[in-house]
């Protein structure tokens, strides 16, 4: 049965590839995202600092394509990128979390606007919760942004997601922007919001962008077994009320530029819980608020000599509450605050040749009204030298990165300090003279801390937590062509082969009974994967341009933790060895059309791959439609959306049912 | 114009190729192992073993050991009840066999199950939230369940215990006892229950209610330590009953009641996850952990109730316990004294079942469900 199972996988991921081979033969091809919309930022003054030069290009989604997509969050965004899991609990108001070639959701390092987001509570990032209306730019690099004036921070991930909200730009006379949008359709969603960008001089500009979410989250969902039961239920407490508020400034000045920049959130939201048998609905809540203030300055001091200043104070609260009677009552308050400051020096010593310096300083801190909490601290330093070089055809990159970590704690006993260095390498090679291809490699090697929850939950904490480190290994190439005439815009092809390994992964081990778990650095995952991607535009006519952009991953993700266990050399829970997506868009005219498509393919649900725990493969299909108009002074644009067309019921996390079939529509007015 | 076409029919292709990939769900057949060799049983024909899957997971399994073909059936209960929604359900915490029923306590899930003892076909399913154990007597169920009314103390109600006539299946009288009543037992006219206060702590409940099982109310509390858990009785009218401690400082306890006077004559200086009583012998484990090396310490022991030595030696005898990574269910069989020990491992995973010869030597083993916990010998005529 196994056998023909993985004949079965094999013989999709050939049909995977040749899918990847024959379109570019009918000269759909595939693309690099952010090389095809560097089209639309030409226009950059000759103000701003010198451009960045990445030698491991990102996978990004911008601009046109990523409204186009029209996803409710970024997570949803994210799902288009090859070698990403997607952890969904279901819902709008549903936990999301991303997990980057199986290394797991905390060596994913998550920057909005320059600056990374923390949560020194449990390392993750909860990306369902930001919204795609005041994004410009979403990218996943591998490894890290191979850029050098870059903090301390951007080197100290396994692999980096970067959001980038919208800057203002303005032409001719233009002063002011305004634009409201209005989102609602299944879920009872009700979405609007605002955008407003103000131009104050030719160098500074203002930005203001709110809004408010609310859902009742409703869903039907549906679970059936062949010649046995089959039920339809609908999702419950799963609504959500959130509001955001975000702004600030930013200016340009010659050779360099600045942002100073405020994010509010916060949320009340149910907690829809797992479906099990006799247990269709929950009624746990979270409440959060999340605020902080930021700024960045960068500047070419010197010909040879620029400078990155970096700065966030942040505040977050999570209120967890458990009001069932008849259950263990919870209501725990979390309190984390986080002061970050960051100075990053570059000096070029010849043309080809720069050095860098980057130095982090970050203080956490934790408060919660838990018993026996114990308000643990942290201050982390971080120093990071650089360099970064090229001669003919090869460019370099390598730094190495040191981290001091320091906790104290008021009760029990405080995580000794950490001093770690890790080492990582960039290269490409340009091997013949044309520049559309080139081969490049890295090997990074790089931990994360354990979580204040790792070390100090209450009852399940372990202080002696030791880093879990990620090495990483990777080979790849790039093939992009842009082209001046004809049918084809640009074609691009890109393959990646790696090799990781996850040593010291913390796992949450049972103690003495099933109610006493402890987190402890017992597991040991090999990861072999293969990333491919390819994207095309075409110019079918004058007012007709189609695009494909077509993605596959590959991942043997194996448990090495005991020799002994059963499931020694299995699968690791939730992730596929095979998944991939496609995008198709078409603009004409007015008119702009999305189909879009995810695969992810057979996994299983706990550490044995047996029958018991086997799940089926899923696949959802999306389409939207949208067109533009005008009337006066104002830019319209109405979009309809049906995602899930085949209303596909399917979990992504074991009794976490995820919804079928549902629809947006989306009205957007500006000027 | 024709690419767009060429595209759109090889997203079509793709995607009806995939579309084709994913099959129905099924319900899945029981996995049926041979263990040991035919043979003609006692008065003991086999045994149900319950899984309790890990909380959340919905993978509470049934099992059954049939001692006259030597077969062992993994996930018996999906097939059996095809139209059951979502099987048997979150956490299966307890099991025995009365009449021609055997009832599972599935914590989680909120119900009793009630099947036919033959077929493990469901009779009947009874909402009993956070149910816990379950007990008879005179042709009554007595189920023990955290969620008492909420009145006095809502950080944590008090616990109950409900009678179920055992003929109709119908809800009959519930009683108020302590604070997360778990394992109970019936001496004389006594319904005696463990309470823990587990949602209570650091404030643990510390009582054994006992439960005038006429008039059905609580008549006395016996102050044993805190935490309590495990209660069993021997045949000379005394009860066992564990403390699990504190988790810190307090470790785990067995306490000795003499159910003539209503109080603890012995403490037993052993630390005590669970136990099985058969004769005059009890088969104990214990579990301990230490944050500092974080590793789990396992110690098995023997007591004897004529004396309540501790008799300082492990019922298992050929080292098989050295592979074992959390034991879990233990239970021996009255007839044969053959010992049935679970592992647990971690939990997440397929557990093994050990089956020991009354000389502590391994006859066979199996793997099971999930978290393999609790143990229901059925007699006679299967």
């Amino acid at each position: 049965m196994q056998f023909i199972e993985h004949l079965r996988s094999l013989e999709k991921a050939l049909l995977f590839v040749c899918l990847l081979v024959v379109i570019p033969t009918m000269q759909i091809f595939a693309q690099q995202v952010d090389t095809a919309t560097t089209k639309q930022l030409k226009g950059v003054s000759i103000l701003g600092a010198r451009a960045d030069r990445y030698i491991s290009p990102p996978q990004s989604l911008q601009g046109a394509t990523l409204q186009r997509l029209n996803t409710y969050s970024v997570a949803d965004a994210l799902r288009f990128f090859s070698g990403i899991q997607i952890k969904d609990y279901g819902g709008i108001g549903g936990l999301k979390t991303v997990n980057v070639r199986s290394m797991g959701t905390n060596h994913v390092g998550v920057f909005y606007d320059g600056i990374q987001l923390g949560n020194a509570q449990n390392g993750q990032v909860d990306l369902g919760r930001f919204s795609l209306d005041y994004m410009d730019i979403v990218s996943l690099y591998n490894g890290q942004k191979s850029n050098i004036l870059q903090t301390a921070k951007d080197y100290s991930s396994a692999s980096s997601i970067y959001l980038y909200t919208k800057k203002p730009s303005f032409e001719g006379k233009e002063k002011v922007h305004v634009a409201g949008t209005f989102r609602t359709g299944s879920f009872g969603l009700l979405n609007p919001s605002l955008i407003y960008q103000h131009k104050i001089n030719d160098q500074v500009s203002a930005s203001l962008s709110a809004e408010y979410t609310y859902a009742d989250g409703e869903y039907k969902f549906r679970y059936k077994k062949k010649e046995g039961y089959d039920t339809t239920a609908i999702r419950k407490n799963g609504d959500i009320t959130a509001r955001r508020v975000e702004g600030g400034f930013n200016g340009m000045m010659k050779g360099g530029e600045w942002s100073a920049k405020f994010y509010y959130y916060d949320s009340d939201r149910g907690l829809p819980g797992f479906v099990v048998a006799g247990v269709f609905g929950h009624v746990d809540r979270q409440m959060d608020r999340n605020f902080f203030v930021q700024s960045t300055f960068k500047k070419d001091i010197t010909k040879k000599y620029s400078l990155l200043l970096s700065g966030k104070y942040a505040s977050d609260y999570v209120r967890y509450i458990a009001p069932d009677t008849a259950l263990l009552r919870v209501d725990n308050k979390y309190y984390e605050k986080q002061s970050y400051f960051s100075i990053a020096q570059k000096y070029s010593i010849l043309p080809n040749w720069d050095v860098a310096l980057s130095t982090d300083y970050q203080y956490n801190s934790m408060e919660s009204t838990m018993r026996d909490f114990a308000y643990p601290t942290r201050n982390t330093v971080l120093i990071a030298a650089s360099t970064a070089a090229y001669w003919n055809r090869f460019k370099i990159q390598a730094n190495a990165l040191t981290t001091i970590v320091d906790e104290t704690v008021k009760i029990k006993t405080a995580s000794p300090p950490k001093r770690e260095v890790t080492p990582a390498v960039f290269l490409q090679y340009q091997p013949t003279h044309y520049k559309d291809f080139y081969l490049r490699a890295f090997y990074k090697r790089i931990f994360r801390m354990p979580t204040f929850n790792d070390l100090y939950y209450t009852e399940i904490g372990n202080s002696y937590l030791k880093p879990e480190y990620a090495t990483q290994y990777n080979v790849g190439l790039t093939y992009n062509k842009k082209y001046e005439k004809g049918i084809i815009n640009e074609v691009g092809f890109e393959a990646d082969a790696y090799y990781n390994e996850v040593t010291d992964k913390i796992v949450a081990m049972p103690t003495v009974s099933q109610f006493r778990w402890s987190m402890m650095n017992l597991g040991f995952v090999k990861i072999h994967g293969v990333d491919m991607k390819g994207y095309t535009e075409l110019q079918v006519a004058k007012s007709l341009t189609v695009s494909a952009r077509a993605v596959y991953t590959f991942q043997l993700a194996q448990d090495f933790s005991d020799p002994k266990d059963t499931y020694y050399k299995d699968q690791i829970l939730y992730i596929p060895k095979h998944s991939g997506s496609l995008i198709l868009q078409a603009s004409y005219k007015q008119w702009d059309f999305n189909y879009s498509y995810i695969y992810t393919g057979e996994r299983y649900n706990a550490k044995a791959n047996i029958r018991a725990n086997y799940v089926q493969p899923w696949y959802t299909s999306d389409i939207s439609v949208s067109r533009k108009f005008r009337t006066g002074m104002l830019d319209w644009m109405a979009s309809f959306q049906v995602n899930n067309i085949f209303n596909q019921y399917y979990d992504v996390v074991l009794n976490y049912p995820m919804p079928g079939t549902n629809v947006k529509a989306t009205i957007r007015v500006g000027f | 114009m024709r690419m767009k076409k060429y595209a759109l029919a090889a997203a079509a292709l793709g995607l009806v190729y995939f579309s084709s990939c994913r099959t129905e769900d099924t319900i899945l057949p029981p996995t049926v192992t041979p263990v040991d060799t035919p043979s003609v049983p006692t008065s003991i024909i086999g045994f149900y073993l319950l899984n309790e899957g890990n909380m959340g997971s919905n993978k509470a399994s049934l099992d059954y050991y049939d001692y006259t073909s030597g077969l062992y059936k993994q996930n018996i209960y999906a097939e059996a009840n095809p139209t059951a929604v979502k099987e048997l359900g979150d956490v299966g915490n307890d099991i025995r066999v009365y009449g021609s029923k055997v009832y599972a306590v599935i914590n989680v899930s909120n119900r009793l199950e009630i099947m036919d003892v033959a077929t493990a076909k469901r009779v009947k399913t009874v909402e009993i939230l956070n149910c816990r154990y379950v007990t008879f007597a005179n042709g009554k169920a007595y189920i023990s369940s955290y969620a008492g009314p909420v009145e006095l103390d809502p950080n944590a109600p008090i616990g109950k215990v409900i009678e179920l006539d055992t003929a109709t299946l119908n809800i009959t009288r519930e009683v108020i006892v302590g604070y997360q009543p778990e394992e109970m037992a019936i001496v004389g006219n006594n319904l005696y229950v463990a309470n823990s206060g587990g949602y209570r702590f650091p404030n643990y409940d510390s009582t054994v209610s006992v439960v005038d099982l006429a008039s059905f109310k609580e008549i006395k509390k016996i102050n044993v330590a805190i935490n309590l858990h495990r209660l069993k009785a021997d045949n000379r009218g005394n009860l066992y009953v564990s403390s699990r401690g504190d988790y810190y400082t307090k470790p785990s306890r067995l306490f000795k009641i003499d159910t003539k006077t209503n109080t603890v004559v012995k403490q037993i200086d052993f630390s005590v996850s669970n136990l099985a009583i058969a004769g005059d012998t009890a088969y104990l484990y214990g579990t301990e952990f230490n944050y500092n090396t974080g590793k789990t310490t396992i110690a098995f022991n023997m007591l004897d109730l004529k004396t309540d030595q501790l008799l300082n030696k492990n019922f298992i005898t050929d080292g098989t316990d050295k592979g074992v990574k959390m034991p879990y269910g233990i239970a021996i069989n009255p007839i044969t004294k053959e010992i049935f020990l679970t592992d647990a491992k971690d939990y997440v995973s397929p557990g093994t079942l050990y089956c020991f010869g009354a000389d502590g030597v391994k006859k066979w083993s199996v793997t099971t469900g999930d978290i393999p916990a609790h143990f229901a010998f059925v007699y006679g005529v299967k």
